[in-house]
């Protein structure tokens, strides 16, 4: 059956969970006795569980179902959680998201989790043999003994909601409907027995699935536990009142046949090898009542529906990614219409059509926040997975460390969410691997034991900033230093020069990184060259902040947005070129006598230091435009942290919202250009970009 | 009997050349490129085509054939290959013709003065014409133009 139209849906929901899962078993590690985050892990579990049988994801639905069995001890206060058992489920957990992340890749989703699953029943096993004579224990050793297929019975979630009905005085029926075979719309008539089946009580679960069902996705019956009030010929007459209807069996259950039916289906699933198709599972229970084969036969297809708690209502709705870009292409375009208009408003000088074309202007404007908007997310999106990772990497090391976050709902544009993980990642490890000493080390110091690391996420201006910060040994820019002499990088007097600052942007120079020299005088090292590459490739910037022996902070500075901008336009001869606003600090006009040079390096006095002019009109050979040859010439001085250069162009055109557009996979990346944009008269212009004129 | 193709063709100088339909995604009058500073030297900038901005290449320059002035007959042949979206620019271009794989031959070592590496074979069609059909990854490998450039420099 054709199961891709939900796949996406399904990796969505799955990866919720899987997080989910996660914060929740952290959470219930800080407080073991709270049952009540237990209930919700168990739901997550069962959630997903029953997606992926329904998906036919076999290898996802039996760890899930393992890990359920666990769970269920713990909540019925059969299990104490204990150490072991959270790194059994932790390892569940990451299974189950490998796997996911295989399906996501169009795999299977098939792993080897044999070596999980065993030390899973062996939780189950090592604590309930005293039990043995409870139903629900019953389940479980039954569960354990049966761990691969375990998708092929009632899941003792829904054997238990079915035993509890009976204790409670309700009806527990088995229902068998046969839908005449000349009806023409048969999901309706299905759908017809559902809902009035809901009507007057509950359907626990149905074969096949109520999915499968709306999609037609079934031969001419179906079958169904439901929970009600009433009889069974009540229940029978009232389905066949319905037009269509063929026969129907309607079969009520007492707890004796029903626990018979839980271990004949065990029974039956037991005897089938684990990789059995689903037929074979039923002849076996075939000597059973009538219903247990039916059960039988039922549950060794394979389909639990999904049971649990009903989700609640939200107020937000998924949307493909794609089609937000889309929508954002769309914008850009009208963006550019708009000030196209704007021009020829400005020309044709009608009050009605400046009027008209103001006002869209402002519709526009809000248009693009909130289009913007649409795009940001939360940095939680990123971020949930840090204390988990945290976790595993302070155990490993064997060191205490806290994390706090701090800031998870400031939102980001998507386009720099994505790519901002693995750098953060990076830092993260660093901080806690190299950054936090060891427990000795931190009592020796007279630290606590328990080192802190703090992940923030601010805005400030057009920006956020994204802080880790520990309060480890701190970085010594002495020593960076010498190992950078040591090796090579630099000269004695550049190092003696250097400010503490210049020192630790050494720690980002490319290949300098991974010297372990550097790595074991600093404890600083792997590959931050590459975390610094992609952080400037979004824009962005790192600093270090650090006190040695009290601890260091990285601080990521990083756009709000990437794909629209406010940019300066300049003219140069006859071509145009944008240059973002933000890293503009102001413009001006110089006369040549007020240029000096310097060591062959043109300079300018701007503000009391002097600052480097680049000549853009040499830079891009600009064919018809050289400024030397102007008495005076229009500057545009730019910034890259705390250094200024000046840039020299013909005109000003003026400021501009622009789109950003990439000059397209072909083109070798540019020096001193990043992108490109199309202006109001369709032209294209390239966008300059200031931070490759600083060194 | 091997599968009809469909081919655009088009000219550079007196040669004729050929492209799979499925390859090219327009073909355009001449437009306004907006130069692109600091790249190879047949790269000749940038257009915007109905607002995505696309590369584009003189073909003359890029098999090192002298390049002409543009006239009316310019075209631009948008081709999208290996998700790259490039512009061809060629003399001019005004057929499309349906070819047999069977008639098209290993092309010789080099034809009209393009290496046969950038060629998937010659067809010929009617009595004189002959038709060349580009490999148009390997006229897009940038491995290629970063080897062709150092030999230059």
């Amino acid at each position: 059956m054709d199961m891709n139209q939900y796949l996406s849906m399904f990796i969505d929901e799955s990866n919720d969970h899987l997080q989910s899962l996660n914060e929740s078993m952290m959470g219930l590690e800080a407080n073991p006795e709270d049952l009540s985050i237990v209930q919700v892990i168990f739901r997550s579990a069962h959630t997903l569980k029953g997606m992926a049988a329904t998906m036919g994801f076999e290898d996802l639905a039996s760890l899930t179902h393992q890990m359920e069995n666990v769970l269920d001890l713990v909540r019925n206060n059969k299990l104490r959680m204990q150490d072991f058992i959270f790194d059994t489920l932790f390892k569940s957990i990451d299974a189950l998201e490998s796997m996911v992340e295989d399906i996501t890749g169009g795999g299977e989703g098939k792993a080897d989790v044999s070596a999980i699953v065993t030390s899973l029943q062996a939780i189950v096993r090592g604590e309930v043999p005293a039990a043995a004579g409870g139903a629900a224990a019953e389940v479980t050793a039954a569960a354990a003994g049966n761990a691969t297929d375990a998708q092929v019975f009632l899941d003792e979630f829904q054997y238990s909601v079915l035993e509890q009905s009976l204790q409670e005085g309700h009806q527990v029926l088995y229902v068998d409907v046969a839908i005449r075979k000349d009806c023409q719309l048969k999901a309706v008539r299905a759908y017809m027995v559902f809902d009035l089946l809901e009507r007057s009580g509950e359907v626990v679960k149905s074969f096949p699935s109520v999915q499968d069902i709306e999609q037609e996705k079934f031969d001419y019956g179906f079958s169904l536990y439901y929970i009600t009030q009433k009889d069974a010929s009540e229940i029978q007459k009232m389905i066949l009142n319905l037009s269509e209807i063929d026969t129907v069996t309607a079969v009520a259950l007492d707890q004796e046949s029903l626990r018979q039916m839980g271990q004949e289906s065990v029974a039956a699933t037991a005897e089938a090898p684990a990789t059995a198709p689903a037929p074979e599972a039923a002849p076996a229970a075939s000597n059973a009542s009538p219903a247990a084969s039916a059960h039988g036969k039922e549950e060794s297809k394979a389909a639990p529906a999904r049971a649990g708690g009903a989700p609640s209502p939200s107020r937000t709705i998924r949307v493909d990614i794609e089609r937000l870009d889309v929508l954002m292409n769309l914008f850009s375009e009208l963006l550019i219409d708009r000030v196209r208009l704007e021009q020829l408003a400005s020309e044709v000088q009608n009050g009605d059509l400046t009027e008209t074309v103001e006002h869209m202007g402002r519709v526009s404007g809000d248009l693009q926040n909130i289009v913007m908007k649409l795009r940001m997310v939360p940095v939680d999106t990123v971020f949930n997975r840090f204390p988990r990772m945290v976790r595993d990497l302070a155990k490993s090391l064997d060191k205490k460390v806290d994390l706090i976050v701090t800031g998870a709902e400031t939102e980001l544009d998507r386009t720099v969410i994505d790519e901002i993980g693995d750098p953060l990642v990076h830092l993260l490890r660093n901080a806690v691997d190299h950054g936090v000493e060891s427990i000795a080390d931190r009592v020796a110091a007279g630290k606590p034991e328990t080192g802190t690391v703090h992940l923030r996420a601010f805005h400030s201006g057009n920006h956020v900033f994204i802080e880790i910060e520990e309060d480890g040994r701190g970085i010594y820019p002495k020593k960076i230093l010498g190992s950078a002499v040591k090796k090579g990088a630099i000269t004695q007097e550049q190092a003696n020069a250097m400010s503490d600052d210049e020192a630790y942007q050494l720690l980002f120079a490319p290949g300098f990184s991974t010297a372990e020299v550097i790595s074991d005088v600093s404890g600083r090292g792997v590959g931050l060259d590459v975390v610094k590459a992609k952080i400037s490739s979004l824009g962005g910037n790192v600093t270090i902040y650090s006190t040695p022996g009290k601890g260091t902070n990285f601080s990521v500075q990083l756009p709000l947005t990437l794909s629209i901008i406010a940019a300066m336009l300049v003219r140069l001869g006859s071509e145009k070129y944008a240059i973002p606003l933000s890293s503009i600090v102001e413009t001006g006009i110089v006369k040549q006598s007020q240029i000096r040079t310097i060591h062959g390096n043109r300079m300018l006095e701007f503000r009391g230091s002097h600052i480097p002019l680049v000549s853009l009109s040499k830079i891009f050979s600009i064919p018809d435009y050289d400024e030397s040859t102007e008495e005076e010439t229009e500057i545009v001085v730019v910034r890259k942290g705390e250094r200024l250069v000046a840039l020299a162009v013909q005109d000003f055109i003026g400021q501009n919202e622009i789109v950003i557009k990439n000059l397209g996979k072909y083109l070798p990346d540019v020096q001193g250009i990043s992108g490109a944009t199309i202006l109001g008269d369709g032209q294209v212009a390239l966008i300059i970009d200031p931070n490759a004129f600083i060194k | 009997m091997a599968e009809d193709i469909k081919v655009i063709v088009f000219k550079l100088g007196t040669e004729e050349y050929g492209i799979e339909v499925e390859k090219v995604q327009t073909i355009e009058r001449m437009m306004p490129i907006t130069r692109v500073p600091k790249t190879y030297s047949f790269i000749k900038g940038v257009i915007n085509l109905r607002g995505v901005v696309i590369p584009v290449i003189d073909l003359r320059g890029r098999f090192s054939i002298e390049e002409a002035e543009h006239t009316d007959q310019t075209r631009i042949i948008i081709v999208n290959v290996n998700e790259m979206e490039v512009g061809f620019i060629v003399d001019s271009a005004n057929d499309v013709i349906d070819l047999n794989r069977d008639i098209i031959d290993t092309p010789p070592d080099v034809v009209g003065g393009i290496k046969a590496k950038y060629l998937d074979g010659v067809a010929k069609i009617g009595e004189d014409r002959l038709l060349i059909m580009l490999n148009l990854s390997e006229v897009l490998n940038k491995g290629e133009i970063v080897q062709l450039e150092s030999l230059e420099g």
